[in-house]
């Protein structure tokens, strides 16, 4: 099946500073998949370049397995929502009428759904709506196109918490319903980790991590207990992070943890603990920053 | 998100809750499980996590797939499940037990007769 998103060798500069340094990834059709990384990693500048707003400086982006700078063909096919996405003087109908206009598999009925969930007024002037109800209309647009290629870019700015559960649980619903190819930017990682199929990390440029989810769950520990018993069960194995205080250890050890190693915890008196999604790209985006200065 | 953690693959809980729900009796043999997608809904994860927790038991014979219908716990179903952790009883409760009563300086004959008295104020059978 032909990746709904492939890029090879993509190099995005600008003068005296590079945003995308050599990227390939691919997103496959039907799939969440998780775009994340640090604010500045390069994540919004990918989703430009994908989206034909801007123009690789190397490198090839192939999306639908075309070329996507001025194709409308492709671009027809894929909604994109910008953080803090800016619009014409419209009242909230408005846009959403416009918007139905572009979209070939816009539902009306998803839409009218999704206004009274986040209690949008339709006559209010769009620059006079809050950043949250603000974001919430990029949010609707981004749904109710039902696009191939759906892309959020942190489209929840000034949203509550209530507000974002919503946006996840109508996403998960209606992608149920209507599966589709979906890239979700964020930095709020905890929050979307069980939603995603796939994750790539972006970190200063480059593809920090490329893996589905469920084999990144899980891949490193925290281990902690005694130090003497720390230390025994360390035994010349990969350290990401060490913490001691006084006679008590605990350290980040990425995996596997088969059941020979779990038992081999449990008679050390130790407790295993699975670092979050969160976490772990801490660790791996520190890695990353770590191997950077070595090289 | 409902009851689900950190630790064990998601896959992996979704399908020991199920597990657990046939066990229990709450799924009786013969019955319809939740579809992919209402898993997906309820736990609010990813359907093909959903997919993968599903296929897990239908690949140990605990469902069974009726095409165009959906998913059935299998006939004998519970049993299998119930013989399946009986096995792991003695590694995963007794063998931790045991270890912490050894650590608290609690001897086995304190160790049974607290079992006992734990057993009997759950309403267990004693003899």
């Amino acid at each position: 099946m032909t990746p709904t998103i492939a890029v090879t060798g993509l190099s995005r500069r600008y003068r005296g500073h590079t945003a995308l340094d050599n990227i390939s990834l691919t997103v496959q059709p039907g799939t969440v998949t998780g775009l994340l990384g640090r604010n500045g990693a390069g994540k919004t500048t990918l989703l430009r370049i994908l989206t034909g707003l801007e123009f690789p400086t190397a490198g090839e982006v192939k999306v639908f397995g075309a070329t996507p700078a001025e194709n409308d063909a492709v671009l027809r096919r894929m909604v994109f929502v910008r953080e803090e996405q800016a619009y014409p003087d419209f009242r909230v109908g408005h846009a959403i009428r416009v918007a139905s206009w572009f979209y070939p598999n816009w539902s009306a009925e998803l839409a009218g759904q999704l206004l009274a969930d986040f209690e949008l007024p339709l006559n209010r002037r769009i620059k006079r709506l809050s950043r949250g109800m603000r974001s919430a209309v990029g949010i609707v647009i981004g749904l109710a196109a039902r696009a191939e290629l759906t892309l959020f870019d942190e489209p929840y700015a000034g949203l509550d918490a209530v507000a974002r559960q919503l946006f996840y649980d109508r996403l998960l619903a209606d992608y149920v319903e209507h599966p589709r190819t979906i890239v979700l930017s964020t930095h709020l990682i905890d929050e979307v980790a069980d939603l995603l199929e796939h994750v790539v990390m972006l970190d200063h440029g480059r593809v920090a991590l490329d893996a589905p989810a469920e084999e990144i769950r899980g891949t490193a520990m925290t281990v902690s207990g005694p130090a003497s018993a720390v230390d025994e069960f360390v035994a010349g194995g990969r350290v990401w992070h060490e913490q001691r205080l006084a006679s008590r250890a605990s350290v980040v050890m990425p995996g596997p943890f088969d059941a020979a190693a779990q038992a081999r915890a449990r008679a050390l008196h130790l407790s295993l603990e699975p670092l979050s999604l969160q976490q772990l790209l801490v660790h791996a985006s520190g890695g990353a920053e770590q191997e950077k200065v070595c090289a | 998100m409902p009851g689900l953690d950190e630790g064990t693959p998601l896959f992996v809980q979704i399908a020991g809750q199920l597990a657990d729900d046939i066990v229990d009796g709450q799924l009786a043999e013969g019955t319809r499980v939740p579809s992919t997608n209402e898993l997906a809904a309820f736990y609010r994860i990813n359907p093909a996590t959903a997919a993968k927790g599903i296929n897990m038991l239908v690949d140990e014979g605990v469902l069974e797939k009726r095409r165009g219908i959906g998913m059935f716990v299998a006939a004998g179903a519970r049993e299998q499940l119930l013989a399946a952790r009986r096995k792991l009883f003695a590694e995963q409760y007794v063998g931790p037990l045991v270890a912490e009563a050894s650590r608290l300086g609690i001897d086995s004959d304190t160790l049974v007769s607290l079992v006992k008295e734990s057993s009997v104020s759950n309403g267990g059978k004693t003899r």
